[in-house]
């Protein structure tokens, strides 16, 4: 269905034109507490520029910084404080937005264009992490459908026609991606359980951070898990984003990970294409998400990873920052680690490829485990520090 | 949450069936009234502030329920929200408020020499007495909708005003963002400090916005009047004392009020009223008076006892745990207040909770002496 119909609109902007009678000063966000991309960035003179401004589907500079007003800071990451409410948020308020995706993406630039490669042959290795360490390995990442809002500002129709040729895109999926679509608002309770043991059922959203931005409205509808019957790829519908798609298995070949993921992504996309529908994409930002964090490739490329020595010894984080990888705990972001066990990915989104990321963690792991080894014997490992990559 | 994205102007490219909220398993006010035809009717409309059915409704659809009470389900995003969507908060005004019909006219009166008895109420049962209310500033766009620069200003106008009272009302202003670890202390301490709301059903409405700029509290040296500025109403307010002079609490309440709002109307900014709705305010349950006149009071027996709650019925009572809504009692401890917002004045009400507790702890001394209090089970309201 085409959903940009010049069909006139009844509601103008009346909800930000009435804003317009205070001065630019009186809306200024109070942003004296704040740390994050957003409050880095927007100065007063900022916002009186795009305070008028608006997309072609309504969404504001206020909606865009909603989320970075109500949450000052995070304990453990600099969060964003921003996202985008439609593909055109990141044209029309530009200003704000870029200062912000070069500081997130290491000094990505207006004038940067971004590598997309999905083909896992150029992967070199990565099928022999060692098991006894890498306990699980995945690859995750983000897609708009193009011609809807994002999940910050989409209405329940919108919501509901992505399900739709969501549902439909992925039903004639065959082989060994062939699956099953699992609504939550639908889920028996036998289903619900299973989901929750294989470690795929989101639940509604309780992080603050996402719940300001508005991307939780109207749960459940429209909301669902599809997953395939290995349970190795696993789709998730109008969570964060439109669609999250996940390839994962226990152990360390991360090879045949990547593989699935690639040949999998490819085939929706074609899937989507032949209804007429592409994924928000530009040669400037690569796939275009929600979270300015996730732009270019919106991959997050990870190892499940036992490294009690390693993890321990002072120059862990510089490690890591050098192999361009970050630690989580391993329930994800904002948790801590269990056990030595460290969730490892990659630290980049946009400025590289997919095979280039996923290839920097299957090196990068391949050494932190080499090392792991070198304490456990009792070993230096000054040796093996790396160049920053 | 925040209400903005609720503007979204596609919305009206897709059909009806294909916005409408699924409301099966829903159970609150908006979800029993507002059929898919009403909707198709609405859902073109806005207010002059912008304000639509969607946002109305966002609360409701996000929150199907609550295991005590029967929630509202919607809010105002303005005053003109109770016009443009009549269709959908008339119904739902009428089933939550008895009966209130759309012709029906409301009656205000915050003349506290009416009050017949209430400074008498045994303070061996009753541990305090307290009035609140709410007052909306006409011109502004309520809590779920308005912007910073307007809550701003109603912080502004409200704390001139309030730092014009004097005598027993001086006072002083404790903004939430500036308040210092010891102010902040003394403010939970006294049981005053309200926090950013928690409970979904108002996180989903959109109040918590910006929190906590423009957000604060205000009282009296005494400590027995009390303002909160811009948290679910622009203005809470609240007189409150320890025992059982309900008299004096609502003496207090409505002088207070009375000068607060002189120095809204000579900024030409007086409070949202009308005849027919009384007092405007973001949720529709708290329209006409606004007022819950209420007792903390001890009743171990008489609330095991299996009439209790047909008494309050009949009194057109409710009750509460000591935390307020959404909460339990503890130690046979019960908020006790008017059930009724609107259709009966301030003083009515009032009087229903001076009058009923005063059964209700007769009722106590004769359950502890262990006789019947059959004969004593007062008739419906």
């Amino acid at each position: 269905m085409n959903t940009r119909l010049d069909a006139t609109m009844p509601f103008g902007n009346t909800h930000n034109k009435l804003k317009m009678n205070y001065t630019a000063e009186q809306e200024y966000p109070d942003l004296s507490q704040h740390n994050n991309h957003m409050a880095k960035v927007l100065t007063p003179e900022m916002y009186a520029n795009l305070r008028d401004k608006e997309t072609p589907s309504g969404f504001t500079v206020d909606d865009v910084i909603q989320t970075g007003v109500d949450n000052p800071g995070h304990p453990f990451i600099m969060t964003v404080g921003c996202v985008a409410g439609d593909e055109e948020t990141y044209e029309v308020f530009k200003e704000l937005l870029d200062p912000v995706i070069e500081d997130r993406h290491g000094g990505y630039k207006p004038s940067d264009k971004h590598k997309t490669d999905l083909n896992a042959e150029n992967l070199q290795g990565g099928d022999d992490l060692d098991p006894n360490y890498v306990l699980s390995s995945r690859v995750r990442t983000g897609r708009s459908i193009r011609g809807f809002c994002l999940p910050p500002h989409c209405s329940r129709g919108e919501r509901r026609a992505i399900e739709n040729l969501s549902i439909e895109g992925l039903s004639s999926l065959d082989g060994d991606l062939k699956g099953k679509y699992y609504a939550l608002k639908n889920m028996t309770e036998e289903e619900q359980q299973q989901l929750i043991d294989d470690h795929f059922l989101f639940d509604k959203p309780v992080s603050p951070l996402l719940l300001a931005s508005g991307m939780a409205r109207d749960w459940p509808d429209g909301r669902g898990i599809w997953h395939n019957d290995n349970k190795t790829f696993l789709v998730w519908v109008n969570e964060e984003d439109h669609l999250r798609v996940i390839s994962m298995q226990k152990g360390g070949n991360m090879r045949e990970v990547f593989n699935r993921f690639c040949t999998g992504l490819t085939k929706i996309e074609g899937l989507f294409k032949e209804k007429g529908h592409e994924f928000m994409w530009n040669e400037h930002l690569g796939y275009v998400l929600t979270c300015p964090s996730n732009l270019g490739t919106g991959l997050r490329a990870g190892v499940h990873v036992k490294l009690p020595n390693v993890s321990k010894n002072e120059k862990f984080g510089e490690i890591l920052k050098k192999l361009r990888l970050q630690k989580r705990g391993t329930g994800g972001v904002d948790t801590a680690a269990v056990g030595g066990v460290f969730d490892i990915s990659n630290a980049d989104r946009l400025g590289f490829s997919e095979v280039e990321l996923v290839q920097m963690v299957v090196d990068g792991v391949n050494l932190l485990i080499e090392m792991e080894k070198r304490l456990e014997g009792g070993q230096s490992i000054d040796d093996l520090m790396p160049e920053q990559k | 949450m925040p209400f903005g994205n609720t503007h979204n102007n596609f919305k009206l490219n897709f059909k009806v069936e294909e916005e409408y909220p699924d409301l099966t398993k829903h159970n609150n006010h908006m979800a029993k009234v507002l059929t898919k035809e009403m909707y198709a009717k609405l859902r073109d409309k806005q207010t002059p502030t912008g304000f639509t059915v969607d946002d109305v409704i966002q609360t409701g659809v996000d929150n199907p329920g609550h295991p005590f009470i029967m929630t509202v389900g919607c809010v105002a995003g303005d005053e003109e929200s109770y016009e443009v969507f009549k269709d959908l908060f008339d119904p739902i005004i009428s089933d939550r408020h008895g009966g209130y019909k759309p012709t029906d006219k409301h009656k205000t009166d915050l003349n506290f020499e009416n009050l017949k008895g209430g400074d008498d109420l045994d303070p061996n049962y009753v541990l305090s007495s307290r009035v609140r209310t709410g007052r909306s500033i006409k011109g502004y766009a309520l809590p779920p909708h308005n912007s910073r620069g307007e809550r701003r200003a109603v912080e502004k106008l409200s704390v001139e005003a309030l730092n014009s009272l004097d005598g027993e009302f001086k006072g002083k202003y404790y903004p939430l963002k500036a308040m210092t670890d010891a102010e902040q202390e003394q403010l939970i301490a006294d049981h005053f400090l309200f926090d950013k709301p928690v409970s979904p059903l108002l996180l989903a409405a959109g109040m918590a916005r910006d929190w906590p700029d423009a957000r604060g509290i205000w009282h009296n040296e005494n400590k027995t009047f009390l303002v909160w500025v811009n948290e679910e109403d622009h203005l809470r307010v609240i007189s409150m004392q320890k025992g059982g002079n309900m008299k004096e609490v609502f003496k207090r309440f409505c002088v207070g009020l009375n000068k607060i709002e002189e120095v809204f109307k000579k900024h030409n900014h007086g409070f949202m009223w009308n005849e027919h709705l009384g007092y405007v305010l973001t949720c529709p349950s708290n329209l006409g008076t606004g007022l819950r006149g209420g007792v903390h009071v001890k009743l171990p027996k008489l609330s095991t006892h299996a009439k209790f709650e047909e008494i309050l019925t009949r009194l057109r009572l409710q009750k509460r745990g000591t935390g307020g809504v959404d909460t339990a009692s503890v130690g046979g401890v019960f908020d006790i207040s008017n059930a009724d917002r609107i259709g009966s004045s301030e003083v009515d009400q009032v009087q229903c909770v001076v009058d009923g507790v005063k059964l209700m702890v007769e009722m106590e001394k004769k359950l502890e002496k262990g006789e019947a209090i059959d004969s004593m089970i007062p008739a419906q309201k």
